[in-house]
């Protein structure tokens, strides 16, 4: 049977939606998600459903919206923040790190966490410096969350359904430029367990670690570098907290060469942390150095050129794979 | 003083003896803080205690509490045990917070106690997200913020009364405005001082009241608690009262406020004004108070006890709990 193929906001809806009829304690809040069913399509129709009460707008008060949630989460509720662009959420960062994440500890369990954290993240479209950022590093480094950066519109809706029962804050981070990328979803409601990578490609030369936008580059490069020999393993990790590191030296294993590919800063970023428990873990598998390939550790310009500038291209992938298999 | 007569002596003799709890609990805090048995931080409540008193006798164990780093009286008053206070900041493992809070992290959720926080401001954003919570969830359950006069010029206290008014939510908010933020006066942080009537301006019922009053602090809290339970939405209650110990024990207490300013405010002590009040007022007598008087001392000697007694946590358990997991 074919399967039908929607768009990766409309499949992330339908998980949305699904859960929101399942669970009448779920409700959504941020700017422009009610009647105007968010700035990227992420609540439309949604309202007409379920009224006011569970789609919420809000003052512009991130900070404060953010802090209303994690009041309402210990109290009984599912609340589902929706920040639009995800650089919105900085201005809610002291509850976050000093409150979402810490709750669930330091009530010694007693008090669950369930805050969905959704936002677009990424480079593209001229959004320039305060519409354009990812910082999903920002929130690895602290205990307490779950970090989820879906590729695919399938795992939009799968990892969607997870989060949504999951009892652990969850940022849910979505790339400007799969958000219109369409692909076979089944209708059902399904579940993506956290932790579990998606092998993309088998390859057996390099392994490409690549995160949101990244993966669908690697794969249009995958070609033309077997055409030159180069056989490339390209694995999704789909979450980053936690992240499946089995599968990544599994795969190392096999291809001693190890790239990490991803959009957003280098410094303490996601890839010299992978670099790091590879090196850990499995030190003797590695016939090179593990590489990284990142946007350029700049605020993020306006003008075209500019901004082609700072994100890794396909070429840059397929450069960076063939010096590495050259090692 | 406000009238008392008009309320039962049971609820008399419980509100003397929630703020005698508080204030021999303190005590006993402030000893063994200077003993050297409590190794981080301790703020308390003394010369606050009605406050907290007059608001939760309203309370029920399913209002959410939320409260500051000044927050012992506030868990006392929400019905968190004595023991569990004091096992807490002496570290052990029977703790409210299982040792992992001390003074500024006390949680106790199976009475409401939704916790206390070593940063100044979300306490009134989380209050707001439980009001929405129960107004969602259709229940007549209150959410309850307390927090002094410090966090009145935060941003938080802007948002979250603004958001909790626009939707009506069933609210109350506790300023506990004893003049000082630390060392800091509020008269030199903020041009208006007149909390009540900042808070009106975002449209929310709002009154100020001696906060050194139990009585007076009890009948204002009534009438908001009420009105949130019946869908009247939020209110406010500027209580405008002192601490009479310095911030955090162990620290210094001069240079900011005078000893006479100190002084005057002991001489309006709120158990001292309360119980001589109650009692020439024919309301209650001297006898009730002391036995209740004696019946905290034990109630504190058995809690310093039990603490004493209680293990350690493990430090095997020391990264317990970070995660909740998926729900099947």
């Amino acid at each position: 049977m074919s399967e039908r193929e929607i768009s990766y906001t409309e499949a992330a809806r339908e998980a949305l939606t699904a859960a929101m009829e399942r669970d009448p304690t779920i409700f959504v809040l941020g700017e422009g998600i009610g009647e105007r069913g968010g700035n990227f399509n992420t609540t439309l129709g949604l309202y007409e459903r379920f009224g006011p009460r569970r789609l919420r707008d809000t003052p512009i008060c991130e900070r404060g919206f953010v802090g209303l949630c994690t009041g309402a989460a210990m109290t009984g509720t599912r609340p589902v923040v929706d920040f639009m662009f995800i650089d919105f959420i900085l201005d809610s960062v002291g509850e976050l790190t000093n409150q979402i994440a810490k709750i669930q500890y330091m009530s010694g369990g007693r008090l669950k966490m369930p805050v969905l954290l959704r936002g677009c993240v990424g480079i593209g479209g001229g959004a320039a410096t305060h519409h354009s950022g990812s910082y999903y590093p920002l929130f690895l480094n602290v205990p307490g969350f779950r970090v989820v950066v879906p590729t695919t519109p399938y795992d939009a809706k799968g990892l969607m359904s997870t989060a949504l029962r999951s009892d652990d804050p969850v940022l849910f981070l979505e790339h400007k430029s799969l958000l219109n990328v369409r692909g076979p979803v089944p209708e059902e409601e399904y579940q993506i367990p956290f932790g579990q990578a998606q092998v993309c490609r088998q390859g057996t030369t390099v392994t490409v670690v690549a995160i949101g936008p990244l993966v669908p580059k690697s794969l249009a490069a995958c070609d033309t570098l077997a055409a030159e020999g180069i056989s490339v393993e390209v694995i999704d990790p789909r979450t980053l907290a936690p992240l499946d590191l089995d599968t990544i030296l599994t795969s190392v294993r096999k291809t001693g060469r190890l790239l990490v590919a991803d959009e957003s800063f280098g410094p303490c970023g996601v890839g010299a942390e992978i670099a790091a428990q590879v090196m850990a873990q499995g030190f003797d598998d590695l016939a090179a150095p593990v590489r990284r390939l990142n946007g350029v550790h700049t605020p993020t310009p306006y003008s075209p050129p500019l901004e082609a500038a700072v994100v890794p291209s396909m070429d840059q992938v397929a450069a960076a794979v063939r010096d590495l298999a050259a090692e | 003083m406000k009238e008392t007569m008009t309320i039962p002596k049971d609820t008399l003799l419980s509100l003397y003896r929630t703020m005698v709890r508080i204030r021999r609990c303190e005590e006993q805090l402030a000893r063994s803080y200077a003993a050297g048995t409590i190794t981080g931080a301790c703020h308390t409540y003394v010369g606050e205690e009605a406050v907290a008193t007059g608001v939760c006798a309203h309370l029920r164990d399913d209002d959410a509490v939320f409260s500051t780093h000044r927050g012992h009286g506030h868990a006392l008053a929400k019905g968190v045990p004595p023991r569990e206070l004091v096992a807490e900041l002496f570290g052990r493992a029977t703790g409210c917070s299982g040792g992992r809070g001390g003074s500024m992290h006390l949680f106790s959720p199976e009475v409401g106690m939704m916790g206390t926080s070593g940063i100044v401001g979300p306490c009134i954003l989380q209050a707001t997200g439980a009001g929405y919570s129960f107004q969602l969830k259709e229940t007549d359950q209150v959410g309850v913020a307390f927090f002094g006069d410090g966090a009145v010029s935060n941003g938080a206290f802007h948002e979250g009364l603004n958001m909790a008014t626009i939707w009506d939510l069933p609210v109350l908010f506790v300023c506990e405005n004893n003049m000082y933020a630390t060392e800091v006066a509020f008269k030199d942080s903020a041009r208006n001082t007149d909390v009540a009537g900042r808070a009106a301006g975002y449209g929310l019922h709002a009154e100020a009241v001696d906060g050194n009053d139990v009585v007076a602090v009890y009948e204002a809290a009534s009438a908001a608690v009420a009105r949130a339970r019946q869908g009247g939405g939020p209110s406010l209650i500027e209580c405008r009262t002192y601490r009479t110990r310095p911030h955090a024990e162990g620290m210094r207490d001069g240079g900011y406020r005078s000893q006479q300013e100190i002084d005057s405010w002991k001489a309006r002590d709120p158990i001292t004004a309360f119980s001589r009040r109650v009692v020439d007022d024919g309301a209650v007598t001297a006898a009730d108070l002391q036995t209740i008087d004696d019946a905290i001392v034990a109630e504190i000697t058995e809690a310093v006890a039990f603490a004493t007694d209680s293990p350690w946590p493990d430090p095997a358990t020391v990264a317990d709990h970070i995660y909740g997991g998926v729900a099947s």
